[in-house]
């Protein structure tokens, strides 16, 4: 992943790194090197499968996992779960998410709130999705509303409080520039407050959606007649663990694709707010 | 705490710092009192007949027969020593990996991007697997606990370690540490607040995977098996009473983590 500058027995020379013949193939090796481990279990996996050393009933082989794949593909189930999944976190983070950058301002802006209001959040906070569940499975029964009740809650946590975290860090050197230029209330949050919060607000965001991927998961788990979650519980119960194996991934992939888009999303809004920060960033204690 | 000067009246000082304690928290009580208040007469008044209402009064008598007979007690420990079993193997392991990715630069490189990819799948997704490969009982709940364990260990050492002030290290070789050395004085020391951070997410990892395990791995005891009996028969006050164990486990184990941070911080600031 991250290729980090320095790495710690350091002692190689910086210089011998020249151009020639070898760079390339280092090159060629280094790009080839994060291959190496995944494609030798699945070389591992597939000839102890074809092999007869693993029964297919505790561990399916990855081509036979591929062709569960391609056979949800072709049958239109994958795009089925998929959807129905989709839909879920979609409505869920949505509505978690509104509510959680709502509440994480309004009790930035204004302290008595917090005071008011945290202590409650921070102790429902300690009460994970999986022991709401059966409190809201009781109170709305087992439909969409509980899916979407509890994929809210998993998103609305982090968003509020790094929200509220944002909204509380603005530099006071920042803060007194603007009142020195008679900046009202209104301009303050718009131009000074909220840009600066906007960095650590998409993290809330990011984060939240990486909550309520985890919690959709579960919620299908334990209860849903469709999405990827039922998918895995259904193989499970049919002893298919091609099924199960082909939706794990999916699910992964998923997450995976999402989780990308939003940190792209996230470097190019701070990368923006760097740039317009400049010179005035780094001045001034934190709040 | 802390002495207090000879000079000063002792006497006075503790209805003060206890007035100034609740002076900063009475606001943060309101709101629960209310609601508490509020819960208790929707119960009394029975505006609202339905038996999933169940007033406060019959909640702390659920609490009380559950404590008085034993049977919390019972799932308690059953789920805490899964817990713990599962948060140390997981976090041993995890400290291993995590510090094998940071050192070794070429081992990084081969398994660092399979690691990122296995931590991308949500991690109750592995239930199914799991119990395929190791049944329901406590082998497949400790197995999947030590992987909920393992992650953010692993990742926290792992930056721990990378993110070394590149000073430092220089420091260090400009003073002929040997490996180890270096190892021993500038890395670790300067990664342990990360390291840290990663045990400590572990047992709150590790905490929640307990309540999923219990929950989807149904056999045996734990407090999560209360939660799913709760609900199956449709009994509001246990589910109420279980939510509110399980919080309350994890805040303790919140004090703690930030308890014993202090303390190590409060150490290596005294060391330095």
């Amino acid at each position: 992943m991250a290729e980090n500058t320095l790495s710690v027995p350091a002692t190689a020379a910086p210089a011998r790194r020249g151009a020639g013949p070898h760079a390339f193939l280092r090159n060629a090796g280094g790009r080839l090197l994060p291959w190496l481990l995944p494609l030798a279990l699945l070389a591992l996996w597939q000839l102890g499968a074809s092999r007869g050393w693993i029964s297919p009933q505790v561990l399916p082989s990855p081509h036979f996992v591929w062709l569960t794949l391609q056979d949800l593909y072709t049958s239109g189930d994958l795009w089925l779960n998929v959807h129905a999944s989709l839909q879920r976190v979609l409505v869920g983070y949505a509505v978690g998410s509104a509510l959680g950058l709502a509440l994480g301002a309004a009790m930035g802006l204004w302290r008595p709130l917090e005071a008011y209001l945290l202590p409650t959040f921070n102790a429902l906070v300690q009460i994970p999705v999986l022991a709401w569940l059966p409190f809201v499975l009781l109170l709305v029964g087992i439909g969409e509303p509980l899916k979407y009740i509890l994929i809210a809650k998993a998103a609305l946590v982090p968003v509020t409080l790094n929200t509220l975290q944002g909204f509380r860090q603005t530099p006071v050197a920042l803060l007194e520039v603007a009142r020195v230029y008679g900046y009202t209330r209104r301009q303050q949050v718009l131009e000074v407050v909220l840009p600066h919060a906007l960095p650590t607000l998409f993290t809330g965001l990011r984060l939240g959606f990486t909550k309520a991927w985890l919690s959709l998961v579960v919620v299908e788990l334990v209860a849903s007649s469709e999405g990827l979650g039922y998918l895995i519980v259904y193989g499970r119960q049919l002893f298919q663990l091609d099924l199960v194996m082909a939706a794990v991934i999916v699910v992964g992939a998923i997450g995976y694709a999402i989780d990308k888009l939003l940190d792209l999303a996230e470097t190019r809004v701070s990368g923006s707010q760097a740039a317009t920060r400049l010179g005035v960033a780094g001045a001034g204690a934190r709040v | 705490m802390t002495t207090t000067p000879i000079d000063r009246p002792p006497a006075p000082r503790r209805p003060a710092a206890w007035r100034a304690w609740l002076g900063a928290r009475w606001r943060g009580l309101v709101l629960p009192a209310a609601a508490i208040l509020a819960w208790w007469a929707l119960a009394r008044l029975g505006w609202v007949s339905t038996p999933l209402l169940v007033s406060p009064g019959t909640v702390l008598d659920t609490a009380a027969s559950q404590i008085v007979s034993g049977q919390l007690w019972r799932a308690l420990s059953a789920s805490l020593a899964r817990e713990l079993t599962g948060f140390a193997i997981g976090t041993v392991l995890g400290l291993a990996l995590g510090a094998l990715l940071g050192l070794l630069p070429l081992f990084n490189r081969i398994v660092g991007p399979s690691f990122n990819t296995f931590k991308q799948i949500s991690l109750f997704a592995w239930i199914p697997l799991i119990s395929v490969w190791f049944g329901l009982g406590d082998v497949a709940k400790v197995t999947f606990l030590s992987l909920a364990a393992l992650v953010p260990v692993v990742v926290n050492t792992c930056d721990g370690i990378r993110n070394t002030p590149a000073t430092l290290l220089e420091v260090a070789r400009v003073f002929g540490y040997t490996r180890w050395q270096t190892l021993l004085h500038v890395v670790l020391p300067s990664a342990a607040p990360s390291i840290f951070t990663g045990v400590y997410l572990a047992l709150i990892y590790s905490w929640l995977a307990t309540i999923g395990a219990e929950y989807l791995l149904v056999a045996g005891h734990g407090i999560g098996n209360t939660l799913i009996e709760g609900s199956e028969h449709f009994r509001m006050d246990l589910v109420i009473f279980g939510m509110f164990v399980i919080g309350l486990v994890g805040w303790s184990m919140n004090a703690l983590a930030r308890a014993l941070e202090r303390r190590l911080a409060r150490h290596r600031l005294g060391a330095a």
